[in-house]
Protein backbone atom coordinates (compact mmCIF):
# COMPACT_ATOMS: atom_id res chain seq x y z
CA UNK A 1 0.00 0.00 0.00
CA UNK A 2 2.66 1.89 1.02
CA UNK A 3 4.43 1.31 -2.31
CA UNK A 4 1.93 2.09 -4.11
CA UNK A 5 1.21 5.55 -2.67
CA UNK A 6 5.22 6.64 -2.85
CA UNK A 7 4.42 5.40 -6.49
CA UNK A 8 1.77 7.45 -7.12
CA UNK A 9 3.51 10.64 -5.70
CA UNK A 10 6.72 9.75 -7.34
CA UNK A 11 4.61 10.25 -10.74
CA UNK A 12 2.96 13.26 -9.72
CA UNK A 13 6.66 15.06 -8.28
CA UNK A 14 8.37 13.77 -11.65
CA UNK A 15 5.50 15.37 -13.68
CA UNK A 16 5.40 18.60 -12.33
CA UNK A 17 9.56 18.42 -12.07
CA UNK A 18 9.26 18.41 -15.63
CA UNK A 19 6.56 21.11 -16.29
CA UNK A 20 9.35 23.16 -13.81
CA UNK A 21 12.37 22.10 -16.03
CA UNK A 22 10.88 23.13 -19.18
CA UNK A 23 9.82 26.64 -17.63
CA UNK A 24 12.99 26.97 -16.55
CA UNK A 25 14.80 26.30 -19.48
CA UNK A 26 12.95 29.02 -21.35
CA UNK A 27 12.59 31.56 -19.18
CA UNK A 28 16.48 31.10 -18.92
CA UNK A 29 17.07 31.58 -22.70
CA UNK A 30 14.00 34.18 -22.36
CA UNK A 31 17.02 35.81 -19.79
CA UNK A 32 20.35 35.19 -22.09
CA UNK A 33 18.27 36.75 -24.99
CA UNK A 34 16.32 40.03 -23.76
CA UNK A 35 18.99 40.65 -20.71
CA UNK A 36 21.44 40.90 -23.98
CA UNK A 37 18.87 42.85 -25.97
CA UNK A 38 18.85 45.69 -22.91
CA UNK A 39 22.48 45.64 -22.87
CA UNK A 40 22.87 46.35 -26.08
CA UNK A 41 19.84 49.11 -26.42
CA UNK A 42 21.51 50.50 -23.39
CA UNK A 43 24.84 50.66 -24.94
CA UNK A 44 23.26 52.33 -28.34
CA UNK A 45 20.57 54.80 -27.10
CA UNK A 46 23.05 57.56 -27.57
CA UNK A 47 22.91 56.64 -31.55
CA UNK A 48 20.68 57.28 -34.62
CA UNK A 49 17.64 55.26 -35.08
CA UNK A 50 19.48 53.03 -37.74
CA UNK A 51 22.27 51.38 -35.31
CA UNK A 52 20.44 51.64 -32.38
CA UNK A 53 19.48 48.01 -30.73
CA UNK A 54 15.36 48.79 -31.15
CA UNK A 55 14.45 45.03 -32.07
CA UNK A 56 14.99 42.75 -29.37
CA UNK A 57 16.69 39.89 -32.06
CA UNK A 58 18.45 38.35 -29.67
CA UNK A 59 15.78 37.96 -27.11
CA UNK A 60 13.36 36.08 -29.78
CA UNK A 61 16.00 34.00 -31.62
CA UNK A 62 16.61 32.55 -28.36
CA UNK A 63 13.52 32.04 -26.91
CA UNK A 64 12.41 30.56 -30.24
CA UNK A 65 15.09 28.23 -30.04
CA UNK A 66 14.54 26.90 -26.32
CA UNK A 67 10.85 26.74 -27.50
CA UNK A 68 12.07 24.59 -30.22
CA UNK A 69 13.75 22.41 -28.38
CA UNK A 70 11.19 21.64 -25.82
CA UNK A 71 8.86 20.66 -28.48
CA UNK A 72 11.63 18.98 -30.61
CA UNK A 73 12.54 16.60 -27.54
CA UNK A 74 9.14 15.89 -26.55
CA UNK A 75 7.93 14.90 -29.77
CA UNK A 76 11.89 13.26 -31.34
CA UNK A 77 14.09 13.19 -28.37
CA UNK A 78 13.98 9.48 -27.42
CA UNK A 79 14.46 8.54 -31.53
CA UNK A 80 17.51 11.13 -31.48
CA UNK A 81 19.18 9.01 -28.42
CA UNK A 82 18.16 5.87 -29.49
CA UNK A 83 19.69 6.89 -33.12
CA UNK A 84 23.05 8.22 -31.63
CA UNK A 85 23.41 5.14 -29.53
CA UNK A 86 23.36 3.27 -33.14
CA UNK A 87 20.02 0.90 -31.54
CA UNK A 88 18.08 -0.74 -34.19
CA UNK A 89 14.43 -1.54 -33.16
CA UNK A 90 13.77 -5.21 -32.94
CA UNK A 91 10.54 -5.92 -34.65
CA UNK A 92 11.03 -9.69 -36.03
CA UNK A 93 12.77 -11.47 -33.77
CA UNK A 94 15.37 -14.10 -35.78
CA UNK A 95 17.53 -16.03 -32.84
CA UNK A 96 16.71 -17.22 -29.76
CA UNK A 97 17.93 -14.67 -27.58
CA UNK A 98 16.21 -12.07 -29.65
CA UNK A 99 12.62 -14.31 -29.10
CA UNK A 100 13.58 -14.66 -24.94
CA UNK A 101 14.20 -10.80 -25.02
CA UNK A 102 10.75 -9.88 -26.68
CA UNK A 103 9.05 -12.64 -24.30
CA UNK A 104 10.73 -11.08 -21.07
CA UNK A 105 9.57 -7.69 -22.24
CA UNK A 106 5.99 -8.60 -22.52
CA UNK A 107 5.95 -10.43 -19.53
CA UNK A 108 7.46 -7.51 -17.02
CA UNK A 109 5.30 -5.21 -19.11
CA UNK A 110 2.32 -7.04 -17.68
CA UNK A 111 3.99 -7.12 -14.10
CA UNK A 112 4.35 -3.46 -14.35
CA UNK A 113 1.05 -2.91 -16.22
CA UNK A 114 2.14 -1.03 -18.99
CA UNK A 115 1.53 -1.12 -22.59
CA UNK A 116 4.62 -3.28 -24.10
CA UNK A 117 7.26 -0.51 -24.99
CA UNK A 118 9.19 -0.77 -28.63
CA UNK A 119 12.42 -2.82 -28.59
CA UNK A 120 15.97 -1.73 -29.29
CA UNK A 121 19.00 -3.43 -29.69
CA UNK A 122 22.34 -2.07 -29.87
CA UNK A 123 25.28 -3.60 -31.13
CA UNK A 124 28.11 -3.22 -28.64
CA UNK A 125 29.37 -6.05 -26.43
CA UNK A 126 29.23 -4.14 -22.89
CA UNK A 127 26.34 -5.22 -20.88
CA UNK A 128 24.45 -1.95 -20.49
CA UNK A 129 20.68 -1.01 -20.77
CA UNK A 130 18.37 2.19 -20.94
CA UNK A 131 14.23 3.32 -21.37
CA UNK A 132 13.09 6.87 -22.71
CA UNK A 133 10.02 8.29 -24.45
CA UNK A 134 7.96 10.78 -23.86
CA UNK A 135 4.98 8.41 -22.13
CA UNK A 136 4.47 5.12 -21.62
CA UNK A 137 2.88 4.48 -25.55
CA UNK A 138 5.93 5.88 -27.20
CA UNK A 139 8.16 4.36 -24.53
CA UNK A 140 11.54 2.39 -25.44
CA UNK A 141 13.84 -0.08 -24.07
CA UNK A 142 16.79 -0.35 -25.69
CA UNK A 143 19.72 -3.50 -24.22
CA UNK A 144 23.13 -3.94 -25.58
CA UNK A 145 24.45 -7.35 -27.35
CA UNK A 146 26.78 -7.77 -24.40
CA UNK A 147 23.49 -7.59 -21.85
CA UNK A 148 21.55 -10.48 -23.53
CA UNK A 149 25.16 -12.51 -23.40
CA UNK A 150 25.87 -12.60 -19.90
CA UNK A 151 22.26 -12.37 -18.59
CA UNK A 152 20.54 -15.87 -18.01
CA UNK A 153 16.85 -15.16 -18.77
CA UNK A 154 15.81 -14.10 -14.89
CA UNK A 155 17.92 -11.65 -14.85
CA UNK A 156 17.59 -10.03 -17.94
CA UNK A 157 13.72 -10.01 -16.34
CA UNK A 158 15.23 -8.04 -13.59
CA UNK A 159 16.62 -5.38 -15.70
CA UNK A 160 13.82 -4.91 -17.93
CA UNK A 161 11.74 -4.68 -14.98
CA UNK A 162 14.30 -1.76 -13.84
CA UNK A 163 13.67 0.37 -17.04
CA UNK A 164 10.05 -0.42 -17.02
CA UNK A 165 9.93 1.23 -13.82
CA UNK A 166 11.73 4.39 -14.73
CA UNK A 167 8.74 4.70 -17.71
CA UNK A 168 6.30 3.90 -14.90
CA UNK A 169 7.85 6.43 -12.77
CA UNK A 170 8.24 9.08 -15.80
CA UNK A 171 11.72 9.25 -15.17
CA UNK A 172 12.76 8.62 -18.74
CA UNK A 173 10.42 11.53 -19.90
CA UNK A 174 12.46 13.88 -17.61
CA UNK A 175 15.52 12.18 -18.78
CA UNK A 176 15.09 12.50 -22.39
CA UNK A 177 14.15 15.94 -21.33
CA UNK A 178 17.07 17.06 -19.85
CA UNK A 179 19.28 15.19 -22.52
CA UNK A 180 18.25 17.51 -25.04
CA UNK A 181 18.15 20.90 -22.34
CA UNK A 182 21.58 19.76 -21.74
CA UNK A 183 22.54 19.69 -25.25
CA UNK A 184 20.85 22.80 -26.56
CA UNK A 185 22.59 24.66 -23.54
CA UNK A 186 26.03 23.00 -24.95
CA UNK A 187 25.44 24.10 -28.53
CA UNK A 188 24.29 27.87 -27.79
CA UNK A 189 27.14 28.55 -25.14
CA UNK A 190 29.77 27.19 -26.97
CA UNK A 191 28.81 29.59 -30.67
CA UNK A 192 28.00 32.12 -27.83
CA UNK A 193 31.90 31.89 -26.05
CA UNK A 194 33.84 31.96 -29.58
CA UNK A 195 31.48 35.44 -30.09
CA UNK A 196 32.51 37.09 -26.46
CA UNK A 197 35.94 36.08 -26.48
CA UNK A 198 37.01 36.09 -29.96
CA UNK A 199 39.27 39.12 -30.33
CA UNK A 200 37.29 41.48 -32.81
CA UNK A 201 33.85 41.41 -30.66
CA UNK A 202 35.59 41.22 -27.59
CA UNK A 203 37.56 44.81 -28.63
CA UNK A 204 33.91 45.98 -29.53
CA UNK A 205 32.07 44.77 -26.12
CA UNK A 206 35.68 46.75 -24.30
CA UNK A 207 35.08 49.96 -26.50
CA UNK A 208 31.19 50.06 -25.91
CA UNK A 209 31.15 49.75 -22.14
CA UNK A 210 33.23 52.07 -20.74
CA UNK A 211 32.32 55.14 -22.45
CA UNK A 212 29.03 54.29 -21.51
CA UNK A 213 30.09 54.22 -17.92
CA UNK A 214 29.69 58.20 -17.91
CA UNK A 215 25.85 57.94 -18.31
CA UNK A 216 23.21 57.88 -15.84
CA UNK A 217 22.10 53.57 -15.13
CA UNK A 218 25.65 53.23 -15.68
CA UNK A 219 26.10 51.12 -12.69
CA UNK A 220 22.84 49.04 -13.62
CA UNK A 221 24.12 48.27 -16.93
CA UNK A 222 27.37 46.95 -15.61
CA UNK A 223 25.68 45.13 -13.29
CA UNK A 224 23.68 43.85 -15.60
CA UNK A 225 26.71 42.94 -18.25
CA UNK A 226 28.48 40.75 -15.04
CA UNK A 227 24.71 38.90 -14.12
CA UNK A 228 24.69 38.54 -17.75
CA UNK A 229 27.82 37.07 -19.15
CA UNK A 230 28.13 34.85 -15.75
CA UNK A 231 25.28 33.29 -16.54
CA UNK A 232 26.58 32.41 -20.08
CA UNK A 233 29.43 31.31 -17.98
CA UNK A 234 27.91 29.35 -15.65
CA UNK A 235 24.86 27.94 -17.94
CA UNK A 236 26.59 24.39 -19.50
CA UNK A 237 27.66 23.40 -15.63
CA UNK A 238 24.50 24.23 -13.91
CA UNK A 239 22.56 22.13 -17.05
CA UNK A 240 25.25 19.38 -16.39
CA UNK A 241 24.59 19.27 -12.56
CA UNK A 242 20.61 19.11 -12.98
CA UNK A 243 20.93 15.97 -15.32
CA UNK A 244 23.36 14.64 -12.78
CA UNK A 245 21.54 15.22 -9.21
CA UNK A 246 18.40 14.30 -10.47
CA UNK A 247 18.89 10.94 -11.34
CA UNK A 248 20.80 9.69 -8.76
CA UNK A 249 18.02 8.87 -6.07
CA UNK A 250 15.94 7.37 -8.81
CA UNK A 251 17.76 4.44 -9.35
CA UNK A 252 17.20 3.41 -5.80
CA UNK A 253 13.66 3.26 -6.41
CA UNK A 254 13.37 1.46 -9.72
CA UNK A 255 15.76 -0.81 -8.33
CA UNK A 256 12.98 -1.52 -5.54
CA UNK A 257 10.22 -1.81 -8.23
CA UNK A 258 12.02 -3.87 -10.52
CA UNK A 259 11.85 -6.52 -7.11
CA UNK A 260 7.92 -5.38 -6.65
CA UNK A 261 7.70 -6.42 -10.65
CA UNK A 262 9.87 -9.46 -10.57
CA UNK A 263 9.52 -10.85 -6.94
CA UNK A 264 13.39 -11.66 -7.37
CA UNK A 265 15.61 -8.90 -6.24
CA UNK A 266 17.96 -11.88 -6.30
CA UNK A 267 18.25 -11.95 -10.49
CA UNK A 268 18.79 -8.10 -10.37
CA UNK A 269 21.22 -8.19 -7.79
CA UNK A 270 23.53 -10.86 -10.03
CA UNK A 271 22.92 -8.74 -12.93
CA UNK A 272 24.01 -5.56 -11.87
CA UNK A 273 26.95 -7.63 -10.58
CA UNK A 274 27.50 -9.09 -13.68
CA UNK A 275 27.22 -5.59 -15.79
CA UNK A 276 29.55 -4.10 -12.88
CA UNK A 277 32.02 -6.63 -13.81
CA UNK A 278 32.47 -6.26 -17.20
CA UNK A 279 34.81 -2.85 -16.76
CA UNK A 280 34.99 -1.72 -20.53
CA UNK A 281 32.77 1.32 -20.95
CA UNK A 282 30.00 1.14 -23.50
CA UNK A 283 31.40 2.69 -26.46
CA UNK A 284 28.26 3.14 -28.30
CA UNK A 285 26.42 5.44 -25.32
CA UNK A 286 27.97 8.83 -25.44
CA UNK A 287 28.07 11.26 -22.58
CA UNK A 288 25.08 13.18 -23.83
CA UNK A 289 22.62 9.62 -22.88
CA UNK A 290 24.82 8.86 -19.47
CA UNK A 291 22.17 9.48 -17.02
CA UNK A 292 19.59 7.43 -18.83
CA UNK A 293 21.45 3.79 -18.47
CA UNK A 294 21.05 1.19 -15.60
CA UNK A 295 24.81 1.48 -14.67
CA UNK A 296 27.19 4.34 -15.82
CA UNK A 297 28.56 3.82 -19.47
CA UNK A 298 31.46 6.00 -18.89
CA UNK A 299 32.81 3.77 -15.81
CA UNK A 300 33.50 7.66 -13.98
CA UNK A 301 35.32 6.99 -10.73
CA UNK A 302 32.77 9.42 -8.59
CA UNK A 303 30.06 7.29 -8.93
CA UNK A 304 31.76 4.82 -6.32
CA UNK A 305 31.56 7.24 -3.96
CA UNK A 306 28.88 8.84 -1.38
CA UNK A 307 28.28 11.99 0.45
CA UNK A 308 27.05 15.61 -0.99
CA UNK A 309 29.78 15.97 -3.64
CA UNK A 310 29.03 12.53 -5.05
CA UNK A 311 25.30 13.15 -5.17
CA UNK A 312 26.30 16.42 -6.93
CA UNK A 313 28.41 15.39 -9.80
CA UNK A 314 27.46 11.24 -9.75
CA UNK A 315 24.66 10.09 -12.39
CA UNK A 316 24.12 6.70 -10.48
CA UNK A 317 24.54 5.56 -6.98
CA UNK A 318 27.21 2.92 -5.90
CA UNK A 319 26.85 -0.52 -7.00
CA UNK A 320 27.93 -1.78 -4.42
CA UNK A 321 24.79 -0.38 -2.26
CA UNK A 322 22.22 -0.82 -5.07
CA UNK A 323 23.50 -4.80 -4.52
CA UNK A 324 23.18 -4.89 -1.37
CA UNK A 325 20.04 -3.27 -0.78
CA UNK A 326 18.56 -5.46 -3.39
CA UNK A 327 19.96 -8.37 -1.36
CA UNK A 328 18.67 -7.26 1.79
CA UNK A 329 14.95 -7.29 0.30
CA UNK A 330 15.81 -11.07 -0.95
CA UNK A 331 16.64 -12.24 2.55
CA UNK A 332 13.39 -10.20 4.33
CA UNK A 333 11.76 -12.04 1.09
CA UNK A 334 13.28 -15.61 1.96
CA UNK A 335 12.99 -14.93 5.52
CA UNK A 336 8.90 -14.59 5.05
CA UNK A 337 8.45 -17.28 2.68
CA UNK A 338 9.94 -19.66 5.65
CA UNK A 339 7.94 -18.32 8.21
CA UNK A 340 5.18 -18.68 5.50
CA UNK A 341 6.02 -22.36 5.08
CA UNK A 342 6.47 -23.36 8.45
CA UNK A 343 2.87 -22.08 9.53
CA UNK A 344 1.29 -24.32 6.90
CA UNK A 345 3.28 -26.78 7.88
CA UNK A 346 2.19 -26.50 11.57
CA UNK A 347 -1.65 -27.74 11.17
CA UNK A 348 -0.72 -30.73 8.93
CA UNK B 1 -14.74 37.24 7.13
CA UNK B 2 -16.61 33.84 8.62
CA UNK B 3 -18.38 33.83 5.76
CA UNK B 4 -14.89 33.41 3.70
CA UNK B 5 -13.61 31.05 6.14
CA UNK B 6 -16.53 28.93 5.72
CA UNK B 7 -16.38 29.48 1.75
CA UNK B 8 -12.49 28.08 1.83
CA UNK B 9 -13.58 25.15 3.83
CA UNK B 10 -16.86 24.01 1.72
CA UNK B 11 -14.36 24.39 -1.05
CA UNK B 12 -11.74 22.50 0.71
CA UNK B 13 -14.21 19.55 1.14
CA UNK B 14 -15.57 19.89 -2.09
CA UNK B 15 -12.11 19.17 -3.91
CA UNK B 16 -11.02 16.52 -1.25
CA UNK B 17 -14.30 14.69 -2.40
CA UNK B 18 -13.34 14.67 -5.76
CA UNK B 19 -9.80 13.73 -6.10
CA UNK B 20 -10.56 10.90 -3.71
CA UNK B 21 -13.61 9.74 -5.60
CA UNK B 22 -11.79 10.47 -8.77
CA UNK B 23 -8.73 7.93 -7.13
CA UNK B 24 -11.24 5.32 -6.31
CA UNK B 25 -12.75 5.14 -10.05
CA UNK B 26 -9.50 5.11 -11.60
CA UNK B 27 -8.25 2.15 -9.13
CA UNK B 28 -11.83 0.70 -10.50
CA UNK B 29 -10.91 1.08 -13.70
CA UNK B 30 -6.86 -0.53 -13.41
CA UNK B 31 -8.51 -3.65 -11.67
CA UNK B 32 -10.96 -4.27 -14.16
CA UNK B 33 -8.55 -4.07 -16.96
CA UNK B 34 -6.02 -5.96 -15.05
CA UNK B 35 -8.80 -8.65 -14.90
CA UNK B 36 -9.27 -8.19 -19.00
CA UNK B 37 -5.15 -8.64 -18.75
CA UNK B 38 -5.38 -12.11 -17.44
CA UNK B 39 -8.44 -12.99 -19.98
CA UNK B 40 -5.93 -12.06 -22.72
CA UNK B 41 -3.15 -14.50 -20.94
CA UNK B 42 -5.35 -17.69 -20.45
CA UNK B 43 -6.53 -17.20 -24.48
CA UNK B 44 -3.18 -17.34 -25.36
CA UNK B 45 -2.42 -19.84 -23.64
CA UNK B 46 -5.50 -21.74 -24.26
CA UNK B 47 -4.69 -21.49 -28.32
CA UNK B 48 -0.84 -22.79 -27.97
CA UNK B 49 -1.86 -25.72 -26.33
CA UNK B 50 -3.72 -27.70 -29.18
CA UNK B 51 0.17 -26.56 -31.48
CA UNK B 52 2.05 -28.35 -28.22
CA UNK B 53 0.26 -31.43 -28.21
CA UNK B 54 0.61 -31.70 -31.86
CA UNK B 55 4.07 -31.58 -32.00
CA UNK B 56 4.92 -34.08 -29.40
CA UNK B 57 2.09 -36.67 -30.33
CA UNK B 58 3.91 -38.32 -32.47
CA UNK B 59 6.87 -39.08 -30.32
CA UNK B 60 4.89 -39.47 -27.29
CA UNK B 61 2.66 -43.06 -27.96
CA UNK B 62 3.10 -44.12 -24.44
CA UNK B 63 2.50 -41.20 -22.52
CA UNK B 64 -1.30 -40.68 -23.80
CA UNK B 65 -2.72 -40.36 -20.64
CA UNK B 66 -0.57 -36.63 -19.82
CA UNK B 67 -1.44 -35.62 -23.08
CA UNK B 68 -5.23 -36.51 -22.43
CA UNK B 69 -5.13 -34.69 -19.26
CA UNK B 70 -3.48 -31.57 -20.85
CA UNK B 71 -6.34 -31.53 -23.37
CA UNK B 72 -9.26 -32.53 -20.93
CA UNK B 73 -8.22 -29.55 -18.61
CA UNK B 74 -7.76 -27.13 -21.28
CA UNK B 75 -11.32 -27.88 -22.94
CA UNK B 76 -12.56 -27.64 -19.48
CA UNK B 77 -11.47 -24.14 -18.66
CA UNK B 78 -12.57 -22.85 -21.73
CA UNK B 79 -15.92 -24.04 -20.89
CA UNK B 80 -16.12 -22.44 -17.54
CA UNK B 81 -14.78 -18.65 -18.56
CA UNK B 82 -16.85 -18.96 -21.93
CA UNK B 83 -19.55 -19.47 -18.95
CA UNK B 84 -18.48 -16.12 -17.32
CA UNK B 85 -17.54 -17.70 -14.44
CA UNK B 86 -15.96 -16.06 -11.21
CA UNK B 87 -12.38 -15.31 -10.47
CA UNK B 88 -12.87 -17.94 -8.18
CA UNK B 89 -13.67 -20.71 -10.94
CA UNK B 90 -11.37 -19.53 -13.60
CA UNK B 91 -8.65 -19.67 -10.87
CA UNK B 92 -9.66 -23.52 -9.80
CA UNK B 93 -9.90 -24.61 -13.54
CA UNK B 94 -6.69 -22.72 -14.62
CA UNK B 95 -4.37 -24.28 -12.26
CA UNK B 96 -6.01 -27.58 -13.25
CA UNK B 97 -4.70 -27.01 -16.22
CA UNK B 98 -1.33 -25.90 -14.98
CA UNK B 99 -0.48 -28.93 -13.01
CA UNK B 100 -1.70 -31.18 -16.05
CA UNK B 101 1.33 -28.51 -18.43
CA UNK B 102 3.41 -29.35 -15.55
CA UNK B 103 3.16 -32.98 -15.88
CA UNK B 104 3.83 -32.90 -19.53
CA UNK B 105 6.56 -30.88 -19.33
CA UNK B 106 8.25 -33.03 -16.52
CA UNK B 107 7.54 -35.98 -19.06
CA UNK B 108 9.28 -34.27 -22.40
CA UNK B 109 12.28 -33.93 -19.72
CA UNK B 110 12.38 -37.24 -20.46
CA UNK B 111 12.56 -37.75 -23.97
CA UNK B 112 15.56 -35.62 -25.16
CA UNK B 113 15.22 -36.38 -28.61
CA UNK B 114 12.22 -34.53 -28.41
CA UNK B 115 13.76 -31.79 -26.95
CA UNK B 116 16.46 -31.36 -29.74
CA UNK B 117 13.98 -30.77 -31.86
CA UNK B 118 14.09 -26.82 -32.37
CA UNK B 119 10.19 -27.03 -32.90
CA UNK B 120 9.90 -27.94 -29.39
CA UNK B 121 12.21 -26.05 -27.44
CA UNK B 122 10.95 -22.98 -29.48
CA UNK B 123 7.08 -23.75 -27.84
CA UNK B 124 8.65 -24.52 -25.13
CA UNK B 125 9.96 -21.04 -24.46
CA UNK B 126 6.72 -19.51 -25.65
CA UNK B 127 4.60 -21.35 -22.96
CA UNK B 128 7.29 -21.05 -20.13
CA UNK B 129 7.10 -17.07 -21.36
CA UNK B 130 2.63 -18.00 -21.30
CA UNK B 131 3.01 -19.67 -18.05
CA UNK B 132 5.21 -16.34 -16.97
CA UNK B 133 3.05 -13.64 -18.22
CA UNK B 134 -0.57 -15.01 -16.75
CA UNK B 135 1.31 -15.43 -13.07
CA UNK B 136 2.80 -11.54 -13.87
CA UNK B 137 -0.53 -10.83 -15.20
CA UNK B 138 -2.27 -12.24 -11.94
CA UNK B 139 -0.04 -10.63 -9.65
CA UNK B 140 -0.50 -7.40 -11.08
CA UNK B 141 -4.45 -8.19 -10.72
CA UNK B 142 -3.65 -8.69 -7.24
CA UNK B 143 -1.74 -6.05 -6.74
CA UNK B 144 -3.85 -3.51 -7.88
CA UNK B 145 -7.17 -5.32 -6.37
CA UNK B 146 -5.53 -5.05 -2.69
CA UNK B 147 -4.94 -1.40 -3.34
CA UNK B 148 -8.29 -1.10 -4.32
CA UNK B 149 -9.98 -2.73 -1.42
CA UNK B 150 -7.52 -1.08 1.07
CA UNK B 151 -8.23 2.60 -0.30
CA UNK B 152 -12.21 2.21 -0.22
CA UNK B 153 -11.98 0.53 3.52
CA UNK B 154 -9.63 2.73 4.77
CA UNK B 155 -11.03 6.41 6.45
CA UNK B 156 -11.81 8.47 5.19
CA UNK B 157 -12.14 7.60 1.95
CA UNK B 158 -14.44 5.14 3.00
CA UNK B 159 -17.22 8.14 2.66
CA UNK B 160 -16.92 8.28 -0.67
CA UNK B 161 -17.01 4.59 -1.67
CA UNK B 162 -20.72 4.51 -1.61
CA UNK B 163 -20.61 7.90 -3.98
CA UNK B 164 -18.20 5.67 -6.14
CA UNK B 165 -20.06 2.32 -5.96
CA UNK B 166 -17.45 0.69 -4.94
CA UNK B 167 -17.15 -2.61 -3.87
CA UNK B 168 -14.22 -4.89 -2.59
CA UNK B 169 -12.79 -6.63 -5.95
CA UNK B 170 -12.29 -10.64 -5.34
CA UNK B 171 -8.64 -11.59 -5.20
CA UNK B 172 -6.85 -14.30 -7.49
CA UNK B 173 -5.89 -17.37 -4.66
CA UNK B 174 -3.80 -19.79 -5.75
CA UNK B 175 -6.14 -23.01 -4.83
CA UNK B 176 -3.81 -25.58 -5.59
CA UNK B 177 -1.48 -25.87 -2.53
CA UNK B 178 2.15 -27.64 -4.57
CA UNK B 179 1.96 -24.02 -6.03
CA UNK B 180 1.76 -22.28 -2.71
CA UNK B 181 3.99 -24.30 -1.00
CA UNK B 182 7.56 -22.81 -0.75
CA UNK B 183 10.28 -25.39 -0.81
CA UNK B 184 12.67 -25.22 2.38
CA UNK B 185 16.11 -24.13 1.76
CA UNK B 186 18.56 -25.63 4.14
CA UNK B 187 21.26 -23.05 4.60
CA UNK B 188 23.04 -24.71 7.54
CA UNK B 189 25.85 -26.18 5.32
CA UNK B 190 25.77 -29.55 7.27
CA UNK B 191 26.06 -32.60 5.61
CA UNK B 192 22.49 -34.36 6.24
CA UNK B 193 23.72 -37.15 9.18
CA UNK B 194 20.45 -37.65 10.81
CA UNK B 195 18.20 -38.77 7.90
Amino acid sequence: MSDAVDLFSQQQANRSRSHWLIAGFVIFFAWLGFGGDIILLEMSRGEAAGTRWDIPFLGIALTTYALATVIWASRAGSRAILGSTGATELTAPGTDQERMLVNVVEEMAIAAGLPRPSIWTIPDPDPNAFATGRDENTAAIAVTQGLLEVCTRDELQGVIAHELAHIKNYDARLMTLLAAMVGAITVVSDYMHRILFHRGSGRALGAVVPRKKKGGGGVLLIVLLVLWVISWILAPAISRMLALGVSRKREFLADAMSAQFTRNPMALATALEKIERSHEPTRSIRRGAAHLCIADPLGRRVNLKEGWLADLWGTHPPMAMRVARLRGMAFQEQKRAQREAGALAQPA
Amino acid sequence: MGLLVLLVAIGAVAFWVMTAYNGLISLKNQVANGWKQIDVQLKRRHDLIPNLVDTVKGAMQFERETLEAVIAARNQAITVERGGAGVAATAQAESQLSAALGRLFAVVEAYPQLKATGNVAQLQEELTSTENRIAFARQHYNDVATQYNTRQQQFPTNMVAGLARATPAELWEITDAAERAVPKVDLSMRPNVRT
